[in-house]
């Protein structure tokens, strides 16, 4: 099947299927045969998934804990492949569900930088380049050659956004981003996150936030129990998670909404 | 890794697209990192730091001199005894860390596993390069120790002792691939691994010396010998030892099976053959990695 040229994420017919294990241990699984219980059960995270993306659109991801939105953004980035069905993506990925990841506590911020920015593809001169960019972003100052093992826990999250959101990519996962880090810093992620949208690249962003979807996106899907319950506009699609009456007198506009955009998003 | 290419220029393709052992060294640099991020954390806050990779296998190295050469007399039955242990013991130490670390590696390092798209590969690798490492300070005590007993090297002995190394690099290599994707299931298989490592000390000629193999086991050389371990370290002691000997040429007859080099080679191929497996079994394992752990 061939897709139009500016196709960005393709996700057909997906479907990812979990294993729960009863029992693990020897004890475990001999008590379980001999009373003929089930070794094990399975269910589908995703099931059935499909949709395509466009080059430059931005997805809100939502729906209720459990429902899968996790699952498929690993599943987009790569880490997980589906159990039946296709995933395409075009271009390079980066994104905020590997904050921090592969920091290691031990080495100081300079080096992690370095190892983060390897881990999400960047090449050895790019890092250089944009290294005093990430450092500033970051804002950690003389801390950067401690070990982040040191840092306060939204220190951490900061150098490992500042990093992730400097890599050149063109599809932008970010999921539950601003979970740590004070109000200034929250505030600096989400217009750097607009800039990120403005600059024609894919942006999925899981969020239960209503407001913040509203402000960050063009397009809503909705995930009911692994499957897609609603795939359209955005206040359609807030309206049809009845998200709606929690946040009343929301202005899609405003942004003095600010507070709670941000608020909503822990 | 190339810089960033314009998206219309990209196909649309599998964001998982991982080709194995192929995708790790296309990943160099990142490799390069990790391995160094292993060395230096090992080392971070220690005062003596690298020092001890060399006081490790030194102290090992004296343990066995000490009681199974003077002690127990393994020393009357080998000409430079230390030298002869030394070489075996880089071999096992080699192999036994690798396959160690490697099994333990992708565990250790779920946080990267669980996050982020990259060949899985990349850590049982990284294990081994990291003991690969380790060898260089232990080549250079070896090399110290040979010298002062009037070695000197020679081609036959320089492509022995490569094969050796050859062979532990893709066995320990294969092993970690195998066990790395296994531990993640079951974690009993680290305890597993470190017992399987306790016999390699035991089942390659370090301590005895391989006459003795050939004297007390006779007619099962074969099944000795079919242990590329036991090659390895064989064609380690060509490597070094004999050459330290009064008639290195006599030495290598009695002391070591004959054709040895063609074993290695053999041990060699089997252990690349045996990479091949080990990366089919990955591959098909590679997909319930990341919910299992």
């Amino acid at each position: 099947m061939s897709y139009p040229s500016d196709t960005s994420i393709v996700v057909e017919d997906v479907t990812k299927t979990f294993t729960l294990r009863y029992h693990r241990t020897f004890k475990q699984v001999s008590v379980a045969l001999l009373k003929g219980r089930d070794l094990s059960d399975t269910f589908n995270a995703l099931d059935d998934v499909s949709f395509t993306v466009k080059q430059g659109e931005s997805i809100g991801l939502m729906g209720l804990n459990g429902s899968g939105k996790s699952t498929l953004l690993k599943l987009v980035n790569g880490i997980m492949k589906p159990d039946s069905g296709t995933v395409l993506t075009r271009g390079r990925i980066a994104g905020l569900i590997a904050t921090g990841a592969g920091f290691h506590p031990q080495l100081t911020g300079r080096e992690n930088v370095y190892l983060n920015a390897a881990v999400l593809g960047m090449s050895e001169r790019e890092t250089a380049r944009k290294f005093d960019d990430i450092i500033e972003f970051a804002e950690i100052g003389r801390h950067l050659d401690a070990p982040v093992g040191n840092y306060s826990s939204g220190q951490f999250a900061r150098l490992g956004f500042a990093v992730a959101v400097h890599v050149d990519s063109d599809i932008f996962l970010a999921d539950e981003v601003l979970a740590v880090g004070d109000r200034p810093f929250k505030k600096k992620c989400m217009e750097k996150m607009q800039e990120i949208r403005d600059s024609g690249r894919t942006l999925f962003y899981v969020s239960h936030a209503a407001a913040s979807v509203r402000k960050m996106c063009d397009r809503v899907i909705v995930l009911e129990n692994g499957k897609v319950g609603f795939d359209g506009a955005v206040n359609a699609g807030i309206k049809y998670l009845k998200y709606e009456d929690e946040n009343p007198d929301n202005d899609p506009d405003d942004m003095g909404d600010l507070d709670e955009e941000l608020g909503a998003d822990i | 890794m190339t810089e960033h290419v314009p998206v219309a220029e990209q196909p649309l393709a599998p964001p998982s697209a991982s080709n194995g052992l192929l995708g790790v060294f296309g990943r160099r640099y990142l490799l390069r990192l990790l391995v160094r991020r292993e060395i230096s954390a090992r080392y971070q806050g220690s005062f003596l730091g690298l020092l001890w990779s060399y006081i490790n296998p030194l102290s090992q190295f004296f343990i066995f001199w000490f009681v199974m050469g003077k002690i127990i007399g393994m020393g009357d039955k080998a000409e430079n005894y230390p030298v002869h242990v030394f070489a075996g013991l880089i071999i096992v130490h080699f192999f036994v860390e690798t396959f160690n670390a490697g099994t333990r590696s992708i565990v250790r390092n779920k946080a990267l596993v669980k996050k982020m798209a990259m060949p899985r590969e990349m850590f049982p690798v990284a294990s081994m390069l990291v003991s690969l490492f380790h060898v260089g300070p232990q080549l250079v005590i070896l090399l110290v120790a040979c010298l002062a007993t009037g070695w000197a090297p020679d081609p036959v002995g320089m492509v022995a002792g490569l094969l050796a190394l050859g062979i532990v690099m893709f066995l320990g290599t294969s092993l970690a691939l195998l066990f790395s994707t296994a531990n993640v299931f079951f974690r009993d298989f680290s305890s597993a691994v470190s017992i399987m490592t306790n016999f390699v000390r035991f089942g390659v000629p370090m301590i005895y010396p391989y006459t003795l193999v050939a004297d007390r086991f006779a007619g099962h050389t074969e099944l000795y010998l079919a242990n590329p371990i036991a090659d390895a370290v064989l064609l380690m002691q060509r490597a070094f030892w004999t050459g330290t000997t009064d008639d290195p040429a006599a030495t290598a007859l009695v002391h070591l099976p004959d054709h040895l080099l063609s074993r290695g080679a053999i041990a060699l191929g089997a252990s690349v053959v045996m990479l091949v497996i080990a990366q089919l079994v990955f591959s098909r394992l590679e997909n319930k990695i990341p919910e299992r752990l």
